[in-house]
Formats: structure tokens, C-alpha cells, sequence
């Protein structure tokens, strides 16, 4: 508890109660569009969440996370479905073969040096694999899809998942608070530390003696497990799984698009990020739908012209900046030093503000010229010394 | 009777992966020198199909009269691409280039399905049903005309940077970076440029490739990941490894495909490309790079 809330403001805590508060309120006033919308802002916040762990903490590209999440989906309903075991039991063998894939991944990936965009189009490799794999398992219902028997429900069957839309958004809202707390909690573990050291230089972490290739496969495995999760409320929400959309690669590009919108690497960013894409688009539906435009791509076209310029001008995501330009979100999450925070978590906070760019500040500061110290020799060699480290 | 079918198959196999091989040679181009990886590469692709399609519905042209304006209009694309939005993005983490190509993916797509329709669309030539006969090996004729002339465009595009003083610049730029501002080399410039030959390979090899198939908006995304699988199988960066990778995946989704089930035949490069990063992470031809 203690390492919870240490160094956490109090307006912070507040504004975070006022906006749980908010969360837990709304299924009272939203009409059932609304919730379905809230239903997948919180599903696309629990898994960036999840993926965040991997690339945002550890600085591992996974562009295959579909593949957790079909396995996750698949597992569950094939158990539900088949054999009626209920979804809070059929989670563990779900959580357990997603943990094991992702482990296969990861040993494959890291054990042979495979890194940055290999290893990215490796993760996108296993995700397609099971794609087609999947088309072809017939036991499951292969490309003809998957489905899981749907009734009217009067009562929510909590136990076997089956019931309102209201009954997954808490079910969601839980999941992703639960997420939440746990990132929170090992950015500050001895492990977090040790992600983000091997985020920002994996070469400097080995040296310090750190077992990369051992914390790169925790990352990944939690990563994998906690995400196949999010694929159990996924097949009981829609009811219905196909191979070719639940694997594909722009599910994939789907979940990971809000943690990069909102800031990789931070904790809000899949949060503040789910909350704008899913809001963009159901804005943006809305705005065709009233000039009347019905023309298959124009949402999509916005859709992407708006991530166009995000990207282009928030180069860190939407959180970073707007954690540091209003005083009050500043608050929220500025542990401050003067809040008696131990010392190490200023550390840490430097670290966290980094965000991947230390490396080019150091570079950029070296640029400067320092003074009249060996001027000739500086200039002779930076150049080459401060090589792009790619070739 | 069997080995000559499977003997067809292989060939025709190989014939395609030599025009997917011009394909990732695009990409390995890009890799190679700018350090960026073209996640809009196969949309790109899908933009010269349409081309090809407007130039043939408006004009009447022939495939291979085609290549060329077609191959100049993804020059241009290419070169602007470069210019105004990647050029910013070249010393950002590599999620944040992933982030821009695929905006760039989503709206090409999109903006193609806006104007051609979800359908798929594709051209008839005269030689379209023709094929050569190899002692009862039947060959497609449209396939070998094709695939000789992706050769010829490789063969160009390997002597314009061996030969040529630019291509030249180009690698110098791709050996080292410091090295080539040093010299006085402009490489913004060299960049747009090597990102404009990289989208006129793959304008050529979209236009060979409408020659044996059809084209929908949507299928970008397969066309992306295939460029992927071969330009890794055969060595990202590297010339030869991206022909040598097209044609192996070629063979193997042709090979995979009759003797399994034609729908699971992107597993099979998949699983080559599985077995190739653990072992032989920098490609088939792929030099030791730290």
C-alpha cells in the first residue's frame, strides 16, 4: 500500500478518485451506444496497457499482439463452447498457453540477438501463422468462424460471462484499474527499473550485470499473458470469432496504435490514447453520418490524416506534453522531489522523462561546442565517434 | 505426369517470386540506406496497380510501355514522401516511423477504396492466355515476360549504384552517414532520391505484377508482410538477398500451396522466415552487421 500511494500528490490522488468516479457513474447515465463505445475504449485501454508493458517498458516492438489476444478468445470459448467450463476457469489455460507462445517468441527472439525491426516482423510472423493456422483448425470452426450461443439475458450469468453490456464494462473497468495498478506498482519494482534500463541501453544494462535476456522474457511473457486477458472479454463481448479478424495484422496495429498516440512508455498514454482513437472515430462516424456522406474509406482517410499529424507534431505522444504544460495534470503525476520521494525515484523520473531520448540529448549536447578545450581535436572526431549506431 | 506438374508449379513459382523479389528490392533498398522501414510498402504497391489499370482502361497501353510512367509516377510519389514527411522522422524511434508509415498505409488504402471500390479489378493482354510449352512443362507466357523484365529492372538498378556517380553517393550515404556530410554529400537530397527508387521498384514490379494477377484496395497489408518475409529471409539491406528471397518464398508458397491446401501457403514463408531469423538473423545474403 505504501508503495502504492508513496510519492503520489494529493490532488493527484483526488483527480484520479473524481475520474474513477466518473468511470464507475457512467453506465447510469450512458444509453447502450454510449457504453458500447466506453465498452471499447476500456477494452483498447486495458490491452495498450498490456502491450506497454513490452515495448514501453522493456523497448520491445511486438506488432503481433493479436495473436495473445486470439489465443486468449480462442481458448476460453473452445473450452466454454465445448466442454462448458466456465470462462474464470478456462482463463488459466488461456493465460498459461498466451504466457508459453509469447515465451517461445521471446527465446527465439532474444536467445539468437534478434532485435528492433526483426524483431517486430517476427512477432508479426507468429501472429499470421496463427491466422492461417486457425483458418485451417476446423475444430474450432476455422475461416467459417467461431461462434458462442447468444440469448436474451433477463440475469447476468457472471459466471460464465454471459450477460449486459453493463457487466463487461465493470468487468473492463476492473481489468484495466487492475492493469493500471500494476504498472504503476513494477515501474517501481526492481524489475521496472531494469526494463528501463534495457529500454534505453540494453549494451549499459548488461554491463551493470543485469540478466537482459532473463527480464526481456518476463516482460514479454506478462505481457503475452495479461493481454490474452483482454482476448476472453473480447470473444464474450462480440460473441463471435473469425480468424482473419481476430489474428490479423491491423488488429495488431489496432491495439497498439493508442499507447503510441498517448506516449509509449508512460502510464496514462494507452489510457488518454484509447479515449482519443475510439473517440476520433466514433466522432468521425458521427460527422459523416450527418452530412451524409455513405461512402466506403472516408472515415478511415480522416482517420488516418489525423494520426498523420499527431505523430508528425507530438513526436512523444499526447500524454508527455500534456503532463508537462498544465499545472494541474502536472500535479496528478509529478512525484516531486520535495514530497519527500526517495532519491532514487528522481532517478526514475528522470529516466521516465527521458523517453528513449537520452541517447540523442546526449548527442545533441555534444554538437555544442564546449569551450576552448581541444577545440580541433573535438571537431576532428565527434563526427565520427557519435556514429548513428546503425551501420 | 506428377513431375511435370510439380515442375510447372515450381517454375511459375519461381517466376513470381522474381517479381516479388523486384518488390522487396524496393524495400531493401529503402532499409538499406535511409533506415527506415516502409511499412506503406505494399499500399504503395496497390497505387501502381491502380495506375496500371487507369493507363490501361484510358490509353490501351501494354504492361511493359506502361513501366516506365508508371515506375515515374511512384518516383515522384516516392521522392515527396521522403521529402516532406520522412526526412523529419529519420532520428525518431523506430515505433514512431512504424506510426507515420502506417498512417500513410491506412490512408492509401483507404483513399484507393474511396475511388476504385472495394471490388477486384485486373487487365486482360493479348498474351494473357498464351504459354510456352517445355517438353509438356506448360509455362504462362505473361509470367515469363514478367519475370524477365523485373530482372532487367534489378540488373538496371544494380549497375546505377555500382555504375553510376550518384548510386555511388547513395551507398556512400548508406556506409556512413557521418562519413558521406563529411564529404559535402547531401543526403536529405540522397535519401529522397533512394526513397523515390525504392517506390519506382516497386512501381515496376506492381505493373509485372498486374500482368498474372488482380488487385482490391485491401490487399496492401499481404503485399507489405510478403515484402517483409523476403527482404528478411534474404538479408535486409542487402541487393542479391532480396532477388534470392523472392524467389525462394516464390517456390516455397507455389510448392506449399499444391502440395497443401492454396490458402495456407503464406504459412509456409512464414515458417521460413521463422527458421531463418533465429539462425541467420541478418538473412540468407545478409552481411554481419553489430
Amino acid at each position: 500500500m505504501k508503495l502504492l500511494f508513496d510519492g503520489v500528490s494529493r490532488s493527484a490522488l483526488i483527480l484520479l478518485a473524481l475520474f474513477f468516479a466518473a468511470l464507475l457513474l457512467a453506465p447510469m447515465v450512458a444509453n447502450d451506444y454510449v457504453l458500447v463505445v466506453l465498452v471499447t475504449i476500456l477494452y483498447f485501454a486495458y490491452a495498450g496497457q498490456c502491450w506497454n508493458i513490452m515495448m514501453g517498458f522493456a523497448g520491445q516492438l511486438s506488432l503481433g499482439h493479436a495473436l495473445y489476444i486470439g489465443l486468449g478468445a480462442y481458448v476460453t470459448a473452445a473450452l466454454y463452447v465445448k466442454f462448458g467450463i466456465s470462462p474464470w476457469i478456462g482463463l488459466f489455460p488461456a493465460l498459461a498457453i498466451s504466457g508459453a507462445v509469447g515465451a517461445v517468441i521471446g527465446f527465439l527472439a532474444f536467445r539468437f540477438g534478434v532485435s528492433g525491426v526483426y524483431f517486430a516482423i517476427l512477432t508479426i510472423a507468429f501472429a499470421e501463422f496463427a491466422r492461417i493456422g486457425f483458418d485451417h483448425f476446423t475444430w474450432v470452426g476455422g475461416s467459417g468462424g467461431f461462434f458462442l450461443p447468444v440469448a436474451n439475458y433477463t440475469q447476468n450469468d457472471f459466471f460464465n460471462l454471459r450477460g449486459s453490456q453493463k457487466m463487461f464494462y465493470y468487468i473492463l473497468l476492473a481489468m484495466t484499474v487492475g492493469a493500471f495498478i500494476l504498472c504503476h506498482l513494477l515501474l517501481r519494482s526492481r524489475a521496472g527499473y531494469y526494463w528501463l534500463a534495457i529500454r534505453e541501453s540494453p549494451e549499459a544494462a548488461e554491463a551493470l550485470g543485469i540478466n537482459i535476456f532473463r527480464y526481456k522474457m518476463y516482460a514479454v511473457v506478462l505481457s503475452a499473458a495479461l493481454t490474452s486477458l483482454g482476448g476472453v472479454i473480447f470473444a464474450f463481448f462480440y460473441n463471435n470469432l473469425f480468424p482473419e479478424q481476430v489474428f490479423h495484422i491491423s488488429r495488431s496495429i489496432e491495439l497498439i496504435l493508442g499507447p503510441i498516440i498517448g506516449g509509449v512508455g508512460t502510464l496514462f498514454g494507452p489510457i488518454v490514447g484509447a479515449f482519443l482513437l475510439t473517440g476520433l472515430a466514433e466522432s468521425l462516424r458521427e460527422i459523416m453520418l450527418r452530412l451524409g456522406v455513405d461512402l466506403p474509406g472516408v472515415k478511415q482517410v480522416f482517420y488516418g490524416i489525423c494520426l498523420l499529424l499527431v505523430v508528425m507534431f507530438l513526436p512523444d505522444g499526447v500524454w508527455p506534453p500534456l503532463k508537462k504544460n498544465s499545472a494541474l495534470i502536472a500535479t496528478l503525476t509529478e512525484r516531486r522531489a520535495d514530497h519527500g520521494a526517495p532519491r532514487s525515484q528522481r532517478h526514475f523520473e528522470k529516466l521516465q522523462r527521458s523517453e528513449g531520448r537520452a541517447e540523442r540529448h546526449l548527442r545533441s549536447a555534444a554538437r555544442k561546442d564546449r569551450g576552448p578545450d581541444w577545440p580541433e581535436r573535438r571537431r576532428q572526431d565527434y563526427m565520427l565517434q557519435y556514429d548513428r549506431g546503425c551501420l | 505426369m506428377t513431375t511435370e506438374v510439380v515442375l510447372k508449379i515450381a517454375i511459375s513459382g519461381v517466376l513470381t517470386g522474381l517479381v516479388y523479389g523486384l518488390m522487396a528490392l524496393g524495400l531493401s533498398v529503402i532499409f538499406g540506406v535511409v533506415r527506415v522501414v516502409n511499412f506503406a510498402h505494399g499500399e504503395m504497391m496497390t497505387i501502381a496497380m491502380y495506375l496500371v489499370i487507369v493507363f490501361f482502361s484510358a490509353l490501351g497501353l501494354d504492361p511493359f510501355i506502361m513501366l516506365v510512367p508508371v515506375s515515374a509516377v511512384l518516383f515522384a510519389l516516392g521522392y515527396l514522401m521522403q521529402r516532406a514527411i520522412i526526412n523529419p522522422f529519420i532520428n525518431r524511434p523506430e515505433h514512431s516511423q512504424f506510426m507515420l508509415l502506417v498512417a500513410v498505409a491506412i490512408v492509401m488504402v483507404n483513399g484507393l477504396l474511396l475511388i476504385f471500390g472495394p471490388d477486384s479489378q485486373g487487365i486482360t493482354t493479348s498474351y494473357s492466355f498464351d504459354s510456352f510449352d517445355l517438353g509438356g512443362v506448360i509455362i504462362d507466357a505473361g509470367k515469363v515476360y514478367a519475370a524477365i523484365a523485373a530482372l532487367i529492372v534489378a540488373v538496371a538498378l544494380f549497375s546505377f549504384f555500382r555504375l553510376t556517380l550518384t548510386g555511388k553517393a547513395i551507398r556512400a550515404c548508406a556506409d556512413n552517414y557521418n562519413g558521406a556530410l563529411v564529404v559535402g554529400l547531401d543526403v536529405k537530397r540522397l535519401y529522397s532520391l533512394t526513397f523515390g527508387i525504392g517506390a519506382a521498384c516497386v512501381g515496376a514490379a506492381g505493373t509485372m505484377l498486374m500482368i498474372v494477377t488482380d488487385v482490391t484496395p485491401a490487399i496492401g497489408p499481404a503485399y507489405t508482410l510478403l515484402a517483409f518475409v523476403i527482404v528478411i529471409t534474404g538479408g535486409l539491406g542487402s541487393m542479391p538477398g532480396a532477388i534470392v528471397g523472392g524467389v525462394l518464398i516464390g517456390l516455397t508458397e507455389a510448392l506449399g500451396g499444391f502440395f497443401f491446401t492454396p490458402s495456407a501457403k503464406t504459412m509456409f514463408s512464414f515458417a521460413i522466415l521463422v527458421l531463418v531469423l533465429p539462425f541467420r538473423p541478418q538473412g540468407i545474403m545478409g552481411r554481419k552487421t553489430a
